[in-house]
Formats: structure tokens, C-alpha cells, sequence
């Protein structure tokens, strides 16, 4: 009989379902297919016209429904795709998940096609324009273009559609969203609240406006001529991170309710650490202490020790910032272990997908392991010499990985580590 | 009886129309027949509760970390920095270090004048998307986006404050509010957690802040009248207000053991998700009720309720329905906080239990007197479209 309670006496958590949507695709089979074979989803910005942007590249998803029509409506495709997947591979009812619901998305603001509307249908010319928005506003008979504007409404939605129970918890850790939404259907199963828990990333929110926000934090790359190389994590060239979407979904359940169900365990999720950082709106504390804390308090709680950590899916935004804070965090984490250590960035692929990124990652984490496959960091023809990782450069590798590392850091000192395990232990 | 695991109170840090503070709320409450700080005019239509003057000095040193900030992460900014004096730990590196954060955010304040500079342009241009190209990325203010996220109010509490043993940010009107504190104290109660920074805050006086209400007619108009009163008014039933509202949440053992004054002690906290369109809200809040476990005998509840017509309506109902509760509109007095709700309804709850007194009515039309010591206060948030929470306070 199986360890049903983990190294503190709480319940194990396992991972019944994984869904993924990003810019290669709907679904974890065409991901990974895309992933394993080094394929870039980055490509040229066609939702809006790029007149005046420095950057003209990114991951969007451009190929459902909802591309067009704003940042809500596709969050809210993205998650429910994704949710979709975990719950039905689960073996689940997807119209009565049975447990709570988890959600890292972005925040939500009235999208400028709304605003250009409901403007220029006021016919009150005196008004200011902030009169005229509410004057309109509140003659509005359909509640399609408020919906956009709670923080709340998607989560509704898929509680709503996936049957969850309760109130869904709707955050934002800005690009650690994903694993903190992980976290919490975690911390929720060992407190005994519930059995299982799904736990959705979803980021949509990839506008013009966001686009020239990040690049006024000259935050994004310019390597605009070939989009598939611009996203190089640990590079010496390397100049910002892509902007992207896409979505990740974990059912999470009990290692007990899932055997007895007779459900399919994908894996388990050991641990998961926190730690903010004090020191900028935007930068990491030069040390790293921050990232490291986080890296071991993720160990801790998943009973391991550092040699037992078997790769390390990296935050890798390709950021000058980012990835030498990450190195210096791991190896000072790992030691001279970390040079020899699979580390790879599935944003070279996939670009930064914000508020999903924790998501999706996890997901790529957890295949990683069942597939015994480690996707590449692509684009690594010139590595920083001041970045001393084995990043597994440009191709996929035949590996047996027991146990992974992911991280994600966010601005806002957001700094949230999961350890996942193939096995229970 | 007492567990060394409870969750108890042990820092309150309030800011509303009525001034900062929880001596200040209380003073002002407690007196019989206080009238509301209206401001009727700058927003006409529309009546807004607004901030009171603030000198953002004293909870926020650095003018550096000031201009970073827009006037809602200051606002919540500072009301965390009250609590955190309130319980002790502020400036105590270790306890600050160690302590978890959990922050209900909606978004922060968008820049107006670019916004109705692009809205004005556009009423001549048909290539709306290369306008606004053009006029964003000239004229947004790099460092507004920061300003404008949500999980940067806990951002900044951790630079500003240096709490930084964990930091989440939940979103959702009074929902988020509620969830904020229902798993900070599941954290506490499980020994997640020993400490735990927990609240929110309201800026309502933007326009933008008021759209998020109207783009479904939320907002009252014309004279103001108190929460419960709104029915059959012009608009929607809601009056807005600028505050904040964090807490302290302690366990108890480690209250003790730092011998810091208890507040009160938060009892169950409970929440749902009713499906309004399928008419499940009055069930909702009386299984919520029923969760609760309310004590026997008279019952001080602290509402919550927003104006909202439909969900007014039905927390009046079933608050009304159980004679033994003598319920406070509060909003009356402050004007909806959104995310800043809930958490606001617990520490008035607190303070009640805390001062052993009652509030005296808020509504001499629509509320009834409590006499005696209310040893337990309820507190909700019906959230005025969706999402609805409760929970008991009770006294140390």
C-alpha cells in the first residue's frame, strides 16, 4: 500500500489531469511535439498594426475564437481549453469538477475598442470624456462589456462551465501567478478542505497597450527580423523577454482519492516555496536572496534535498536582468552541481506567457518527466560566458527525470518555486 | 474556549471619509445620529465618500517610493502601515520577515488625460489602432503600468514595510476581499502561518473606478440616501467611498507570547458563489448563515451590503427574517470599498467586540438598537454583483 501522507504527515498531492495552450498550439500532444522538436511559437504581430512599436514580435495565440476580441473573452478561451483538458483527462466530469477553482489570470481593464465605442456613440458634446463614458455606460442594456471590467467575471465563468465549487479565487503574483494558483490547490488539499482542486493559468491579455507598457519598462525584445530566434534565455545577447499567451491547467487531487478512484497519478507536487523580495517594483535584490529563499523553502516542503532535484525548468525570460539573477539563485543553491544540471527555458519556445507562465510550465514540467524527454533552451549559438549552465542547448534530450525545480519570479518581488516528483514517494 | 491555533486580531489599520485609524472609526461611529463626508459635485451624478487629507509621511517615508505610487497603492499602503504599528510588528525586522501577505487588488488608476487626449482624436480618426500607437507609446508615463498592477499594492507594502515572508494578491470586487481572509486564516488555523497581513483598499475617486460600477448601472444618482434606502432611487443603489482596510491575523499562542493586545479572535469564515441569474442568492445567503453558526440570543451583524438594488435586497431580507440580528448598513457611513469591503466589516466587528459596545443605528428608519455587550459581531459582503462571504468575530 502506498504513502498516502507526505514527510510532514500531510496528504500527497497528485496530478490527475494537465492541460496547455500556448502560441505552438491547443493541446499537450501538438506542444509537445512542437516543444521536444525545438519549434518556436513567435511570430510576427498581426492583431494590431505595429506603426511606432520597438517590438513587432511575440507569442500570441493567434488561432481561436476569441483572438480578436480582446483580453477577457480570450483569457477566458484560453482557461476553459485548458481547464477542459485536465478535467477530462482526469476522467472527470467536466461539467461537475467537484472542487475548487484556482485562477491566475491578468488583470482586467475596459479594452480600447469598448472605449473607442462607447465614446464615440455619446452624443453629449459638453461632456468631458470621462462623463460621457458614464453617461453611455449606463444606458448599456447587456452586460458583456461590464463583465470585462470585474476581476471576478472569468473565474465565474468557468465555474460556471467546469462545475467547481465554491468561490473561485481569482490572483494575480504577476509572472509567478501560475505557480501560486498551483500552490493554493495545494495548501487547500493538505488542510483536508477538499479532495481535488483545479488550479488554471490563463493569460490573454497580449494588447498593444500591454505590449508598449512592458516596452516602456524596456522590458521586451527588439530582435524583431527573425521572431523564432529573439526569445534566448541565457544568451549573451539576449535583450528582453517575448510577450506571449497561453494557458495551463492542473487537476490536483489527493494521492488517496485518486488511487481510489482508480485514476491515472501524472505525477505529484512535492513543494512549493515563497519568498518576497523588498528591494524594487521591478529588479531583484542583487544577491538573489530572495530567489534563493524561495528555491529552498519550495525544497523544504518537499522534503528534498538539493542533490535530489533532477532538472530545473528555469523562469528564463531572457532578460539581461532575469537570468543572471536565476544562475547566481541556483548556483548558490546547488553549488558547483549546477554547471552539470539540466536547466532549460521553455520560454526560448514559447515566449514569457505572464500570468499562465507558472502553469504551462508546470504542465511542460510534469510531460518532462513522463515522457523522459527534456525539451531544449533554443537559440543558444552564444551563450553567456558569465552564465555557466548545462542549458540543454538547442535540441531535446533522452533523460530519466525523477524530480524538477520551477521557478518563476515576478515583478512586484513575486518569487514562487514548485517541486514536482514522477513518483510518490 | 480558547485554542493556542485561533485566529485572533492584533493590528487594525482603517482609512475612510471619517478619518484614519480604528480609535477615530470607532469615535465617530458611536455616535448617535453622525452624518456621512458626502461629495456630491466633482462627480455629479454621482455622491462619492471621499479620502480624508492624509499625510502620506507618516506611513510612507521615502517620497521616492510616494511618486512610484498612484494614490490606491498609497492609500493601501498606508492603511497596511497602520495595522502593522497597531499590532507591533512594524519596524520589527524579524517578525516583518517572516510575516505572510495576502492583498485584495482590483487595478490601479489609469492616466485620464492621455486616455480622453486619445479619446478626443479619435473622434476624427477612422485608424484608431495606429492612434493609439501613437499617442501610448509618447505619452504614458513609464512607470504608470506599475502603478496600475494589481499584486504592486503588495508590492509596495513590501518595500515600503518590508514584509516580505510571503505576498499574494487576490482579485474579485468584495470576493477577493473575503477569500483574503478566509485563507489567511485557514493558514493560520492549519499552521500554515503565524502572522499574517491581510486587507485591501478602494480608491473611488477616478472615473474609471466609477465605470467599473456603471457599465452596469450600479451607481445611485441624485440625493444621497442611506444604504438601505436606495430602493426605487434613481440609478442603481450604489454610493461609492475611498478606504482601506487591513488586519493583523495572529495565532493565538504567538500573540500571547509577544504579549500584544487581541482585538478579538475571527471565528468561521465562509463564502459562496451563488448563480444569481438562477435565482440561487437568497439560498445562498441563508446557507451561508447557517454555516456561520451564529450564537444564540441578540446578534450585532456588520453589513456589508453595497446599495446594489438585487443584492440589498436579499441580505436585507434575510437579515431581517432572523429577529435576533440588529444589522449596521455601514456603506451608509463610508460608501462601498469594493476589495477593501469585507475586510473593513471584520475590523468594525472587531472593534465592537473589542470596546463591548454596539454601534447605535446607522439608519434610525431601517435598523434597529442593540443594547448590551455583543460578544460576537457577524460581518458580510453580499458583493453587489456576484460573490458573497460572512464570518464571525468574536470576543478574545
Amino acid at each position: 500500500m502506498a504513502n498516502l501522507n507526505d514527510h510532514m504527515g500531510r496528504p500527497i498531492v497528485a496530478v490527475t489531469g494537465i492541460g496547455v495552450v500556448t502560441s505552438l498550439g491547443v493541446g499537450k500532444s501538438d506542444n509537445w511535439a512542437a516543444l521536444t522538436s525545438g519549434k518556436s511559437g513567435i511570430h510576427p504581430i498581426t492583431r494590431f498594426p505595429i506603426d511606432q512599436l520597438n517590438t513587432r514580435i511575440s507569442g500570441m495565440v493567434d488561432f481561436l475564437p476569441s483572438s480578436s476580441k480582446g483580453a477577457s473573452p480570450l483569457t477566458y478561451e484560453l482557461a476553459e481549453l485548458a481547464g477542459l483538458e485536465a478535467v477530462t483527462e482526469a476522467g472527470l466530469d467536466s461539467s461537475d469538477f467537484g472542487g475548487p477553482l484556482f485562477l491566475a489570470s491578468p488583470p482586467v481593464e475596459l479594452d480600447w475598442t469598448e472605449r473607442f465605442s462607447l465614446y464615440n456613440s455619446g452624443k453629449d458634446k459638453d461632456d468631458t470624456a470621462a462623463e460621457r463614458l458614464l453617461r453611455v455606460a449606463r444606458s448599456l442594456k447587456e452586460l458583456d462589456i461590464f463583465e470585462t471590467t470585474q476581476f471576478g467575471s472569468i473565474a465565474d465563468r468557468l465555474a460556471d462551465r467546469l462545475g467547481t465549487r465554491g468561490l473561485p479565487i481569482t490572483l494575480s503574483t504577476a509572472c509567478a501567478s501560475g505557480a501560486t494558483a498551483i500552490q493554493l490547490g495545494v495548501e487547500a488539499i493538505r488542510r483536508g478542505e477538499c479532495d481535488r482542486a483545479l488550479s488554471i493559468g490563463a493569460d490573454g491579455s497580449a494588447t498593444a497597450e500591454a505590449l508598449i507598457r512592458f516596452s516602456l519598462l524596456s522590458a521586451l525584445s527588439t530582435h524583431n527580423d527573425i521572431p523564432e530566434k529573439a526569445s534566448k534565455p541565457f544568451s549573451r545577447d539576449r535583450d528582453g523577454f517575448v510577450l506571449a499567451e497561453g494557458s495551463g491547467a492542473l487537476v490536483l487531487e489527493s494521492l488517496e482519492a485518486a488511487l481510489a478512484r482508480g485514476a491515472t497519478i501524472l505525477g505529484v507536487l512535492g513543494g512549493c516555496g515563497e519568498k518576497a523580495d523588498d528591494f524594487h517594483r521591478t529588479r531583484s535584490k542583487p544577491d538573489a536572496s530572495p530567489a534563493i529563499a524561495a528555491v529552498r523553502a519550495a525544497l523544504a516542503d518537499a522534503g528534498l534535498s538539493e542533490d535530489e532535484i533532477d532538472y530545473v525548468n528555469a523562469h528564463g525570460t531572457s532578460t539581461p536582468e532575469n537570468d543572471k539573477m536565476e544562475h547566481l539563485a541556483l548556483s548558490t543553491v546547488f553549488g558547483e552541481r549546477i554547471s552539470s544540471m539540466p536547466v532549460s527555458s521553455n520560454k526560448s519556445m514559447i515566449g514569457h506567457t505572464l500570468s499562465a507562465a507558472g502553469a504551462v510550465e508546470a504542465a511542460f514540467s510534469l510531460m518532462t518527466m513522463r515522457e523522459s524527454v527534456i525539451p531544449p533552451t533554443i537559440n543558444y549559438d552564444n551563450p553567456d560566458p558569465a552564465i555557466v549552465l548545462d542549458v540543454v542547448p538547442n535540441k531535446k534530450r533522452n533523460a530519466e527525470v525523477r524530480t524538477v525545480l520551477s521557478n518563476s519570479f515576478g515583478f512586484g518581488g513575486q518569487n514562487t518555486c514548485l517541486v514536482m516528483a514522477r513518483e510518490p514517494v | 474556549m480558547s485554542s493556542p491555533r485561533d485566529v485572533v486580531i492584533t493590528g487594525i489599520g482603517l482609512v475612510s471619509s471619517l478619518g484614519e485609524g480604528p480609535d477615530t472609526h470607532w469615535q465617530k461611529l458611536a455616535q448617535p445620529g453622525f452624518q456621512p463626508v458626502l461629495e456630491a459635485t466633482r462627480f455629479a451624478p454621482y455622491t462619492v465618500h471621499p479620502l480624508p487629507e492624509i499625510d502620506w509621511n507618516l506611513q510612507i517615508a521615502k517620497r521616492g517610493d510616494q511618486r512610484q505610487m498612484e494614490t490606491w497603492q498609497r492609500l493601501g499602503t498606508y492603511a497596511a502601515g497602520l495595522a502593522l504599528d497597531d499590532a507591533g510588528i512594524k519596524g520589527n525586522d524579524e517578525l516583518c520577515a517572516t510575516m505572510d501577505m495576502v492583498v485584495a487588488a482590483g487595478g490601479g488608476e489609469r492616466d485620464e488625460a492621455v486616455d480622453a487626449a486619445i479619446l478626443a482624436a479619435s473622434e476624427s480618426r477612422n485608424d484608431r489602432d495606429v492612434l493609439l500607437n501613437e499617442k501610448l507609446t509618447t505619452e504614458l508615463r513609464p512607470t504608470l503600468f506599475l502603478a496600475q498592477l494589481s499584486n504592486l499594492l503588495a508590492g509596495n507594502i513590501s518595500i515600503v514595510h518590508k514584509v516580505t515572508g510571503s505576498s499574494r494578491t487576490f482579485m474579485g470586487e468584495e470576493g477577493a476581499g473575503v477569500a483574503a481572509v478566509e485563507t489567511a486564516a485557514a493558514r493560520i488555523r492549519s499552521g500554515q502561518s503565524t502572522h499574517i497581513l491581510v486587507g485591501g483598499a478602494f480608491q473611488t475617486e477616478h472615473s474609471d473606478m466609477l465605470l467599473g460600477y456603471e457599465l452596469a448601472g450600479y451607481l445611485h444618482r441624485g440625493p444621497w440616501k442611506p444604504v438601505w434606502q436606495r430602493q426605487g432611487a434613481e440609478g442603481g443603489g450604489v454610493v461609492t467611498g475611498s478606504g482601506g482596510a487591513f488586519l493583523v491575523l495572529e495565532q493565538r499562542e504567538h500573540a500571547t507570547d509577544r504579549g500584544r493586545k487581541i482585538y478579538a479572535e475571527l471565528g468561521p469564515v465562509v463564502s459562496g458563489r451563488a448563480r444569481r441569474s438562477r435565482g440561487e442568492l437568497d439560498a445562498e445567503i441563508a446557507a451561508l448563515l447557517s454555516q456561520a453558526a451564529l450564537p444564540n440570543g441578540k446578534l450585532l451583524a456588520m453589513s456589508g451590503a453595497s446599495g446594489a438594488h438585487a443584492a440589498t435586497t436579499a441580505e436585507k431580507a434575510a437579515l431581517d427574517a432572523n429577529p435576533a440580528i440588529a444589522a449596521r448598513g455601514f456603506s451608509t457611513l463610508t460608501g462601498h470599498m469594493k476589495e477593501a469591503q469585507f475586510p473593513f466589516a471584520v475590523a468594525l466587528a472587531a472593534l465592537a467586540v473589542d470596546r463591548k459596545a454596539a454601534y447605535p443605528v446607522f439608519d434610525a428608519t431601517a435598523e434597529t438598537p442593540f443594547e448590551g455587550v455583543p460578544a460576537t459581531v457577524l460581518a458580510t459582503a453580499i458583493g453587489y454583483h456576484q460573490f458573497e462571504g460572512m464570518a464571525l468575530v468574536n470576543a478574545a
